[in-house]
């Protein structure tokens, strides 16, 4: 079956499916509308709700999407990637043409949480209402209030180039009814204030699930993957769990701080597409706040799975990786896998390398990496690209090695793995 | 006709070590800054990748980092009797180019000057009186001293990550260090790094002869290291390609690995690569830069208007760039008037090369680093006594193993053929168990070395080349075999049994590479009428422009320069910081 062929009959399957889904929807007795509490709406010329809006909307990385590089901040304009086509974010400033400034405060409430645009279309979810649906009503306001003080930008915004079969909107009915949980944010009453105020930063404006909890084939979170890990634009996002081999669990609580705030700590630097989320977000949000997400995130429950056992040091393989890992890598990650502070990845006891889901390390091994800078952490190393130094075979027996050294365990990396994502890599221009 | 852009603060020319200093600290003030850079952009991540910097046929004999002489270039002469011409290949120096400039492909050595330096004709005027030093030797004091310049060695020293010990530590001598140096306030920030057999030897047997041996202050780290800037580093891996390369590993002190990344950040700071400037213009008085005119890569002219101009060019470019714009009255060897292009100096390059018995001896020279090893300080400077000698002046002393990469390691000793089994024989025999111990040795000022606009040369866009007169002086020619002897009877007691010594005789060559520690010609001073900048490395003629780097000593020590060029970028970005800011305008009053 060619891939193009599979890619049709996934598509197809798809549209199918959402539109049973949606007629399904369309007869249920009544939409169950979004649960509007009373709260306190913010007063939009006060200081206070303003700058809470910055803040906010910082924190939700509303720019990531919403501002073109070089464009005006909040103009729109920023092609997103999905898996069924790109969709571009509109104008989000207070021009009244082309931009939400002649919306209502509910129109900009229901299209944040709900997904529903002020036409009455549905979004698609690439716009992460999901997660915003956990937000609370009047942080989502002191956002607007802050987004009614930018600069307004005329600019008209075509908002999708998916392609003709995915463009009918009313699709998104099936895919809210299979994905959409619009269950509102329940602090967890048995856990702290701050743990709360985490997993609230977690599930809602971070919106850190819409990359590290792996999808289903709508692109819906999968049952079981939350914050577990999930592939994304030829990258493996590591799992954020408390598992202490996969994910963040050894750590401690300020070396999660140092990663979110500076970009860089005593175990790695960022790299990839969380180098944007650093410089754009993180690293602006208060220590308290990155202190709450630490303590959530470490509480996680890993994802049920056996841990592997390191293969034995005289496995063929290994012993060709500890040869290729002395002469090519040892110089920055160091003999015992150690790295240094703020310049070279750890690798030992590193979740990254222990990843069940090797392709950030393949990836990162062939084409190389670079870190992104922020003020706290200048220095934005890179790892050089070895594609042109070391064989499949090799890259496979280094990282075989790297994975089972050290107290690491990982299961072995296969020459046809790394051949797989170079393909990739190399249909993507990279 | 140049397209005027518009005005900035400050436009910085040339962004190398000085360059990326100022920018850094003049940025911090708030000021909004322009860095033109003649050659192209540099940076870890791209150019220095561990996957090709290792290549010494590109680096170490194409020279890649190097300024191209088909972009510019110098002509040489050993005196006014003769007619200079130009240097077609890059051989005694290599200029640095492109952003991080000669820093980029520095050996890493980074000292301070002693406190007798700075005030060098003082200094040999009390100790041996004035009448003992000859007439034609234009030596001078720097119009600073040590102490004002021990803070901004000591800021250059933290950015840097320098690995060393301290000899003197507020005026209390430490074992271990060099007992010659001027106090320090603190120690160095990172111990000194490990040592190879070579070194080890050399230090041994230094101090069975009564020497006191000391680590090589090293800007390569000894372990890793984050700058009070914020920037990390990495440990030094021994690689053994310094000298002419890049780092790949983030180990050695340049403006990539220090100043760089946090400038970059800062949105009031540009840099404009492939950008030469032309000239430093002037107001109709003649006392103020207006700003610079420069050209791109298209040929296009632009004029970017500026209230402070900074000249941080490689030192031969600055004193080119006062030239070319009218700045200062041009040095007149015959008249000895003037001071543009006055006392410029170089380095003597003297070594003594032992070969050992090969089966008694390894020293594994491929493991090795630009600034690793030790060094003592005995034949340096005025730390011996002069009055018998006949010369003044000395060197800095070490065992420094920077690598042996293939092509151009061939320790053959004399009488060896020069191709053919014997030669590759000699070769085999000698690469592990040859050393060579080096003595870095004081260039002091003469009236017969000179820099000037050449009036043949031009470059492609029709401005004069820069005319080097220079010539080893008698003075530091027996400075040279004084020196060498002393380093030849060291080598014997390391046990070679067969030393090489190499004082430098005759002419000066711009064949051999020698060292890119040329000096001098628009030097610091007390007084406008034998300097060209104050002590805040203003120009004295205009107070807006500043003129910073090698370009300002005097003469030179013997000493490598990079650690006083430094120094001298932290001296003015705090006078500017501090004092013109203020009060813009002469910070020296005469």
């Amino acid at each position: 079956m060619s891939r193009r062929y599979a890619v049709g009959v996934i598509v197809a399957l798809v549209v199918l499916i959402a539109a049973a889904a949606g007629i399904l929807w369309a007869l249920l007795p009544g939409r169950l509308p979004l649960r509007a509490d009373a709260f306190q709406k913010p007063d939009p010329q006060s200081f206070e709700d303003i700058e809470r809006g910055r803040y906010l909307a910082i924190a939700g990385d509303c720019a990531a999407c919403h501002t073109a590089r070089g464009g005006k901040p909040f103009a729109g304009g920023v092609p997103i990637e999905t898996p069924f086509g790109k969709v571009v974010a509109p104008n989000i400033t207070p021009d009244r043409e082309t931009g939400i400034g002649a919306w209502t405060d509910d129109e900009f409430r229901r299209a944040v949480q709900e997904g529903i645009g002020r036409d009455g279309d549905l979004l698609y979810p690439a716009m992460p209402y999901p997660a915003y649906a956990k937000v609370a009503p009047d942080d989502v306001l002191a956002i607007r209030a802050y987004l009614a003080t930018v600069e307004p930008a005329s600019n008209k915004v075509a908002t999708t180039q998916l392609p003709f079969t995915l463009r009918n909107r009313a699709l998104m009915l099936g895919w809210n009814l299979l994905n959409f949980d619009r269950t509102p944010f329940r602090p967890d009453p048995n856990a702290s204030v701050e743990r709360n105020r985490g997993a609230y930063l977690v599930d809602g404006l971070g919106h850190c699930g819409s990359c590290h909890t792996a999808k289903n084939i709508l692109g819906g979170d999968k049952r079981d993957g939350y914050l577990q890990g999930a592939v994304l634009q030829g990258w493996f996002v590591p799992s954020i769990s408390g598992d202490p081999r996969v994910g963040i669990g050894e750590w401690p609580r300020d070396e999660i701080v140092d990663y979110l705030r500076a970009g860089a700590n005593h175990w790695t630097v960022v790299s990839g597409p969380m180098a944007e989320e650093v410089r754009n977000s993180s690293t602006y949000l208060t220590v308290a706040d990155l202190r709450a997400i630490a303590i959530y995130l470490k509480g996680v429950p890993p994802a049920a799975a056996a841990s592997p056992r390191p293969l034995p040091s005289n496995d063929a393989r290994m012993e060709s990786g500890r040869a290729i890992y002395q002469d090519v890598c040892s110089a920055c990650h160091t003999e015992p896998g150690l790295g240094a502070n703020h310049l070279f990845p750890r690798l030992a006891r590193s979740p990254a390398v222990q990843s069940d889901n090797a392709t950030t390390l393949i990836r990162v091994v062939i084409a190389g990496s670079r870190s992104g800078g922020t003020a706290l952490a200048p220095t934005a190393p890179a790892m050089p690209a070895m594609a042109g130094r070391l064989t499949n075979e090799q890259v496979a027996a280094v990282l075989t090695y790297i994975r089972n050294s050290w107290g690491n365990a990982a299961a072995a990396v296969s020459a046809d793995e790394v051949k797989v994502i170079k393909s990739i890599l190399t249909a993507n221009g990279g | 006709m140049p397209t005027k852009l518009r005005r900035t603060d400050v436009v910085v020319i040339g962004l190398g070590w000085s360059g990326a200093i100022l920018a850094n600290e003049l940025t911090d003030e708030g000021l909004d800054v322009v860095a033109l850079e003649r050659g192209p952009w540099r940076d870890t991540a791209r150019d220095l990748s561990i996957n090709f910097v290792p290549d010494e046929l590109r680096y170490g004999i194409r020279l890649d980092l190097v300024l191209r002489p088909a972009q510019q270039t110098f002509t040489v002469r050993n005196n006014a009797g003769q007619t200079a011409l130009p240097m077609r290949e890059f051989g005694s120096f290599h200029p640095g180019n492109g952003v991080g400039g000669a820093g980029v492909h520095w050996a890493g050595i980074t000292w301070r000057f002693s406190p007798a330096d700075f005030r060098l004709r003082s200094h040999l005027s009390e100790r041996y009186g004035a009448a003992a030093i000859p007439a034609d030797m234009t030596i001078q004091d720097w119009g600073t001293s040590y102490q004002e310049m021990e803070p901004y060695y000591d800021r250059f020293e933290y950015l840097a990550g320098i690995s060393g010990r301290a000899g003197n530590l507020r005026g209390m001598l430490q074992d271990g260090g060099n007992s010659f140096e001027g106090a320090r306030q603190r120690d160095y920030p990172n111990p000194p790094l490990k040592l190879t057999y070579g070194p080890k030897l050399f230090a041994d047997t230094a101090r069975s002869m009564g020497y006191r041996p000391f680590p090589i202050p090293s800007a390569l780290l000894s372990r890793p290291y984050i700058n009070p800037l914020g920037v990390a580093m990495g440990e030094c891996t021994f690689c053994g390609f310094c000298t002419n390369y890049g780092c790949a590993n983030y180990s050695k002190a340049s403006a990539q690995t220090t100043v760089l990344p946090v400038l970059m950040l800062k949105p009031n700071f540009k840099v404009r690569t492939e950008c030469e400037v032309l000239r430093i213009n002037l107001d109709k008085a003649g006392t103020t830069a207006t700003g610079v005119t420069y050209v791109d890569s298209s040929g296009q002219e632009w004029e970017q208007p500026a209230d402070l101009v900074i000249v941080c060019a490689f030192m031969l470019d600055n004193v080119r760039l006062l030239l070319l714009s009218g700045i200062g009255r041009p040095f007149d060897f015959r008249t000895g008037e003037g001071q543009v292009g006055r006392n410029f100096s170089y380095q003597t390059q003297n070594s003594a090369q032992g070969f050992f018995d090969n089966k008694r001896f390894n020293f594994n020279p491929f493991i090795g680093g630009g600034a690793t090893g030790m060094a003592i300080d005995e034949l340096n400077n005025d730390n011996f006594d002069h009055g018998p000698l006949g010369f003044f002046g000395g060197g800095s002393t070490r065992c420094a193993p920077i690598g042996a990469a293939p092509i151009l390691t061939r320790p053959i000793p004399p009488g060896t053929p020069r191709w053919g089994a014997g030669w590759k024989k000699a070769t085999v025999d000698n690469y592990l168990s040859a050393i060579s111990v080096g003595c870095e040795s004081s260039s002091y000022s003469n009236r017969n070395n000179f820099l000037d606009l050449d009036p043949t040369y031009t470059d492609r866009l029709g401005r004069p080349l820069m005319r080097i007169t220079f010539d080893f002086p008698e003075n530091d020619l027996r400075m040279s075999q004084y020196v060498t002897g002393k380093v030849a009877e060291i080598v014997r007691n390391m046990g070679a049994s067969q030393i090489v010594a190499r004082p430098r005789t005759g002419h000066w060559s711009v064949v051999p590479y020698q060292s890119t520690h040329t000096v001098g010609g628009a030097i610091m001073g007390a007084d406008p009428s034998s300097s060209v900048v104050n002590k805040y490395l203003q120009a004295w003629d205009v107070a807006n422009l500043f003129v910073v780097g090698a370009s300002a000593f005097p003469q030179n020590s013997g000493f490598n320069p990079t650690g006083t060029v430094g120094a001298l970028a932290f001296k003015a970005a705090d006078a500017i910081r501090n004092l013109y800011l203020k009060a813009p305008g002469p910070l020296v009053r005469t």
